[in-house]
C-alpha cells in the first residue's frame, strides 16, 4: 500500500531530509520539548484531534496506516474516510479487563519542537488520571464540542488545571465544521468560558476554534474561518513560552539525590536543578542545616560546566568541606526556601482506602521522605461547581484542603512558586501504594513560633537517678487476650526487682485523657497517638512504661516506635486467637458486639493487625498469665 | 541568561534523575544490556548519572545462544569501557534441551528470555532491574509506567501500579517484590539516533549496512549468521546490502535492504521510511496482543 497524503502541508520537510540530511540533523538537535495535556472526553472529539497531530507530523507509519484505514471500514465512525481516533483508542479492551489507565503518552514532533502527550483516558478515576497528567505538563488544551459549549467537565478540566499550576491554557473550541464554522457561536462560548475562568483565577489562556477531523487551524489557518485572527494549534504550541526557561529566573534550588563519592580525593554531589542557575564561584546554602560554602565546580562526563541551568542533571563540589546528604536541597545563599513541619495543602485521593486523619504516611518530596500525618479536611471541593463541602476524610478521586504534619522539618516552597518542591506524594506505610498527591501551599505559623525549650536536666539525667534504662512494653492483642492482666503481673515483678514503673491502662486513660474519644478509625488512632506521646513523656522521666491497649492498628504502633530512641520500644504480642478471648469474653463485650449493641469492635467489625516481628510474644492458650509475665522479664534483662 | 535545553538535554537530563533515584533507595540493582542501540544508550546514560563514580551496578545479558556474532563482539568490550560487572545468563534448561527458533516458535523466546530473566534475577536477588523499552515502540506501552512493580514471582500486576507525578517515584517495595524502571520511556526511535549520533556512542556494526549473506522467510529478509541456519534444499543465501533497525536472536530478525553507511544516512532513511521499528520483529506478530500477554508473564 503506497503512503496516503494528506491535502495539506505536513509538517516534516521531506526535501531537506532527502536532500541534506546534516543540515535537517542540525536543525532537529536543537528543538525544544513541550510537554502537554488534552483534556476532554471521547465526545469532545480528543482522541480524533491527537489522532491528527500524530498522523500530520508522520508518526504514522505505513503498516500502521494499512491497520488505520482497515479498522476505520471495519468499525470507524467516519464512513470512507480514516477515523484518527483509532489510532490512539486501543484502550477499551484494557478497561475492560480492568487494567488501570491512568495516562497514555504520545510523541510527535514538528521542525521546531518535540511534543510529549498525556492523554487521560475514560471518565471513572478522571480527577486522578489528570492529576497525574497535569503534573508534568506546560500547557493544557481543554477541549469544547462547539455544539455543546461550556459543560460541567470543561469546569471540572479547567479547575484542575488550575490546580495543578498550568500556566498556558488553549480552549481549543472543537467540531466547528458541525456548526458551519459559525462565528457567533464561538465568541458565545469564549465569552462565556471567559467569565468562568475568571472565576476559579484563570485569566490568561489562548481560545482558537477548530476541527480535528476536517484539519482546521491545525497546522495550517482555516480557509473557512477567516474571521479567526490568531495562530493555528500547531503554530502556538511551537512558540509558546516554556515553564523550564521561567524557572532559570527563579533563585537556585537543587535536591540532593546522592553524595558522589569515587575516592576519598572526590566529593560532589548529584541532582537535577529544580529552578535557578549555578556557576562556579556561587554561594550556596544546603538546607535544612543552613550551612554556606562555594561552588567549586560543575562535574558532567562531558567535562566541567561553566553553568548549568534548571532541568540540569549535574553533580555540584563545594569548596567546604560541609555536610550534605540526599534529601537536602542546596540553595542560593542569599535566597534560601523555607524550612517548616506545618503546612497547609491541597490533597489529592488516589487510592480506593480513604484518608485517614492522624495516621502516619510516608511523604516524599524532592527527594526528602519523611513521616506525615493529615488532618481532617478543612472542607473537600466538588469538582464539577467548585462548591465547599465539610468532610470528614478524603475517598477516591477527592480533593481536598488540610493541615499536615510532618515529623521532622522539611525543605520547601510554595507549589505555586515552585513544583518541585511544593509538590508531593503520599505513600501508605505497610501496602507502599502511593495513596495521595499534594500542593503545599504555605507554612502554619505556630511551627515558626513554637520552638522547643532546651531544659537543663535531660531524659539521661532522669533515667541515671532511677539506674535504669527506660523503656515502653508496649502491650498489643485483642479484647480478652490478657495484656491488662499479663502488664499487670509483670509490673509487679519489676517493683519487686526495685524498678520505677508505671502502667498505662486502655480502659482507665478512657475515663480521663481520652473520654472525649470514641471507637472509630480516626478516634483509636487519635487515642494511641496521645497514648504514645504521655508514654514518651514517662519515659523522658526516666520511668519504665507499660501500655494495656488493643492499638489493633501496625501504622499507630509503628508511629510510637518511631518516637522512641532506638531499642527503647518494645512490641509485646499477647498472641490469643479471636475463639478464646471472646469465649472467655470476661467484659461481656463480645456478646453485646455480636448482638450488633457494639459497634466497630475489635475482631468482629473492625481488623486486628498482628505485629509482622514483635520483639516478645506471648501465647496466652498455652502459658498463664504469670507464666508470661515471667517469660516477659526473662526476655527484658537486664534492666539497667 | 537563560539557556532553552533541547529535548535531547531534557530527555537525558529526565533519564539521569531516574537512575539516580533508583540507586539511592534500591539494594541491588542490576541493568539489562542486550548490545542493541537503546541498550547503548542506556549504558551511555549511566555513564554519564554517576561520573566520576563507576555506574553502581552490574549488567546483565540474557544471551539465547543465538544473538548475532557481532553483538557478542561489542558486549565485552562496552562492558570493559564502561568500568562494569558484566554477568551473562544462559538458560541452562534451554540449552540441555536445545530449545532453538527455528524448531521451537515462541517458545523459543519464552525459554531463553522470560524464564533466563527470571531465574538471574532470582538467583542473583536483584531488586531493581533498568530496561530500555519506549512507549513510543507500540501502541500497548503507550501508558507504561517508568516504574513497574512485580510480585515475588515475577507477575506484573495490572491492577497495582501506581500513579507517578511530577518527577516523584515511589521506590517503596515489600521483601521479595521487584521493580522494573524504564529511564528512556519518552525517548522516540528518532531520539535515541539523534543521541547516538550527537554523543558519539558505539553500535553494533549490523546497523550500519553493509553486504551480508541473506535469505527470504515468510516475507523477512533473514541473516545467514552462522553455519547453524538451517538452509532448504537448494536454498542458496543471496549477498545483498541490509542493515538492521532493531537487533535480537538472528533467525528472528528482519533486515531491509539500504545502503545506509552512516549515522546521519540512517536517520534519513528512517525518517524517509514508511513501517515502524517493530515490524521487523518476528515477536510481535505471534499473535494478537502478543507485547502485553508476554509482559504479564515476565518478557519486557
Amino acid at each position: 500500500m503506497s503512503h496516503v497524503k494528506t491535502d495539506h502541508v505536513i509538517y516534516k520537510t521531506d526535501d531537506l531530509i532527502a536532500s541534506d540530511i546534516d543540515a535537517y540533523l542540525n536543525v532537529h538537535q536543537h528543538k525544544s520539548l513541550l510537554r502537554f495535556i488534552t483534556c476532554g472526553s471521547v465526545d469532545d472529539g480528543k482522541s480524533t484531534l491527537i489522532g491528527r497531530l500524530l498522523y500530520d507530523s508522520k508518526m504514522i507509519f505505513e503498516d500502521q496506516l494499512a491497520t488505520l484505514q482497515s479498522d476505520s471500514k471495519r468499525m470507524g465512525t467516519q464512513g470512507e474516510d480514516i477515523d484518527f481516533a483509532l489510532l490512539v483508542d486501543g484502550l477499551a479492551a484494557e478497561r475492560e479487563q480492568g487494567i488501570t489507565i491512568d495516562v497514555a503518552y504520545r510523541f510527535f514532533a514538528t521542525e521546531k519542537r518535540k511534543f510529549i502527550v498525556a492523554d487521560c483516558p475514560g471518565h471513572e478515576q478522571y480527577t486522578r488520571n489528570m492529576v497525574t497528567g497535569a503534573s508534568t505538563a506546560d500547557l493544557a488544551v481543554i477541549l469544547i464540542d462547539a455544539r455543546k459549549g461550556v459543560l460541567v467537565q470543561t469546569r471540572r478540566h479547567s479547575y484542575l488545571v488550575k490546580l495543578l499550576g498550568i500556566r498556558n491554557i488553549v480552549l481549543a473550541v472543537n467540531k466547528m465544521d458541525l456548526i458551519d464554522y459559525d462565528q457567533a457561536t464561538y465568541d458565545a462560548i469564549v465569552t462565556e468560558y471567559t467569565a468562568f475562568a475568571a472565576s476559579i483565577g484563570i485569566h490568561d489562556f489562548t481560545a482558537m476554534p477548530i476541527s480535528g477531523f476536517k484539519g482546521d487551524n491545525i497546522t495550517e489557518r482555516s480557509v473557512h474561518m477567516p474571521w479567526y485572527m490568531g495562530q493555528p494549534l500547531i503554530a502556538h504550541l511551537e512558540t509558546v513560552a516554556l515553564d523550564n526557561d521561567a524557572d532559570q529566573a527563579k533563585p537556585l534550588r537543587m535536591p540532593v539525590q546522592w553524595v558522589n563519592r569515587p575516592n576519598l580525593d572526590f566529593r560532589g554531589f548529584s541532582g537535577q536543578i529544580a529552578t535557578g542557575i549555578v556557576r562556579p564561584g556561587d554561594a550556596i546554602r544546603v538546607l535544612p542545616s543552613g550551612k554556606t560554602s562555594t561552588i567549586s565546580k560543575i562535574v558532567t562526563l562531558d567535562g566541567e560546566l561553566s553553568k548549568a541551568v534548571a532541568g540540569q542533571s549535574v553533580t555540584l563540589c563545594f569548596t567546604d568541606e560541609i555536610d550534605c546528604s540526599r534529601g537536602d536541597v542546596i540553595a542560593a545563599a542569599d535566597n534560601p526556601p523555607e524550612v517548616s513541619d506545618q503546612f497547609e495543602s491541597t490533597i489529592v485521593w488516589m487510592a480506593d482506602d480513604p484518608l485517614i486523619p492522624g495516621r502516619a504516611y510516608w511523604l516524599k518530596l524532592g527527594t526528602q521522605t519523611v513521616s506525615a500525618t493529615v488532618q481532617s479536611p478543612k472542607f473537600t471541593v466538588n469538582v464539577n461547581n467548585m462548591e465547599h463541602m465539610a468532610a470528614k476524610t478524603l475517598e477516591l478521586n477527592a480533593i481536598g484542603v488540610a493541615e499536615i504534619l510532618t515529623d521532622k522539618p522539611i525543605v520547601f516552597e510554595p507549589y505555586m512558586n515552585n513544583h518541585v518542591l511544593g509538590g508531593y506524594i503520599l505513600i501508605d506505610k505497610i501496602s507502599n501504594a502511593t495513596v495521595a498527591a499534594g500542593m503545599l501551599h504555605f507554612s502554619l505559623r505556630r511551627a515558626q513560633n513554637v520552638h522547643w525549650q532546651a531544659t537543663d536536666i535531660g531524659r539521661e539525667a532522669h533515667a541515671a537517678l532511677k539506674n535504669q534504662k527506660p523503656k515502653i512494653l508496649w502491650f498489643t492483642g485483642l479484647s480478652g487476650s490478657g495484656k491488662s492482666t499479663i502488664a499487670n503481673e509483670v509490673e509487679k515483678t519489676l517493683h519487686l526487682l526495685n524498678r520505677h514503673t508505671f502502667l498505662l491502662d486502655g480502659d482507665n486513660i478512657r475515663h480521663g485523657l481520652n473520654k472525649d474519644l470514641g471507637f472509630t478509625e480516626t478516634d483509636r488512632i487519635e487515642n494511641i497517638r496521645r497514648v504514645g506521646e504521655v508514654a514518651k513523656l514517662m519515659a523522658d522521666a526516666g520511668l519504665i512504661v507499660l501500655t494495656a491497649f488493643i492499638s489493633p492498628f501496625r501504622a499507630e504502633r509503628d508511629m510510637v516506635r518511631a518516637m522512641m530512641p532506638e531499642g527503647e520500644f518494645v512490641e509485646i504480642f499477647v498472641d490469643t486467637p479471636l475463639a478464646v478471648a471472646e469465649a472467655r469474653d470476661v467484659k461481656g463485650l463480645y456478646k453485646k458486639a455480636r448482638a450488633g449493641q457494639l459497634k466497630n469492635f475489635t475482631g468482629i467489625d473492625s481488623p486486628y493487625e498482628p505485629p509482622e516481628k514483635p520483639d516478645i510474644k506471648v501465647n496466652t492458650v498455652e502459658m498463664s498469665a504469670a507464666e508470661a509475665a515471667e517469660h516477659i522479664v526473662r526476655q527484658l534483662m537486664p534492666l539497667k | 541568561m537563560t539557556k532553552s535545553l533541547t529535548h535531547l538535554e531534557r530527555l537525558e537530563a529526565e533519564a539521569i534523575h531516574i537512575m539516580r533515584e533508583v540507586i539511592a533507595d534500591a539494594e541491588k540493582p542490576v541493568m539489562l544490556y542486550s548490545v542493541g542501540k537503546d541498550s547503548a544508550v542506556m549504558l551511555h546514560l549511566a555513564r554519564k548519572a554517576f561520573y566520576p563514580s563507576s555506574p553502581p551496578f552490574p549488567l546483565l545479558h540474557i544471551d539465547t545462544t543465538w544473538k548475532f556474532k557481532a553483538m557478542y563482539a561489542l558486549r565485552e568490550k562496552a562492558a570493559r569501557d564502561a568500568g562494569m560487572e558484566l554477568l551473562v545468563h544462559q538458560n541452562p534448561e534451554a540449552t540441555a534441551r536445545g530449545i532453538n527458533p527455528f524448531d521451537h516458535g515462541s517458545l523459543h523466546t519464552d525459554m531463553w528470555k522470560t524464564e533466563g530473566l527470571k531465574q538471574a534475577l532470582d538467583q542473583h536477588g536483584f531488586d531493581v532491574t533498568f530496561g530500555g523499552a519506549r512507549r513510543d515502540e507500540e501502541k500497548s506501552r503507550a501508558k507504561e509506567r517508568i516504574f513497574s512493580f512485580r510480585t515475588a514471582t515475577h507477575i506484573w500486576d495490572p491492577k497495582n501500579q501506581r500513579p507517578e507525578l511530577w518527577n516523584l517515584y515511589n521506590t517503596r517495595k515489600a521483601k521479595a517484590e521487584s521493580i522494573r524502571v524504564f529511564p528512556i520511556s519518552n525517548w522516540t526511535e528518532l531520539d535515541i539516533w539523534q543521541y547516538i549520533h550527537l554523543e558519539n556512542i558505539e553500535i553494533v556494526p549490523l546497523y550500519f549496512s553493509a553486504p551480508r549473506p541473506t535469505v527470504t522467510r515468510d516475507g523477512m529478509l533473514l541473516m545467514v549468521d552462522d553455519e547453524r541456519f538451517p538452509l532448504k534444499d537448494g536454498e542458496v543465501p543471496v549477498e545483498r546490502s541490509i542493515r538492521f533497525r532493531t537487533l535480537g536472536c538472528y533467525p528472528l530478525t528482519g533486515a531491509v535492504e539500504s545502503h545506509a553507511t552512516t549515522l546521519p544516512e540512517i536517520i534519513q532513511e528512517m525518517l524517509l521510511t514508511t513501517t515502524s521499528e517493530r515490524q521487523g520483529r518476528a515477536i510481535d506478530h505471534d499473535q494478537a496482543a502478543s507485547m502485553e500477554k508476554k509482559k504479564q508473564e515476565g518478557y519486557f
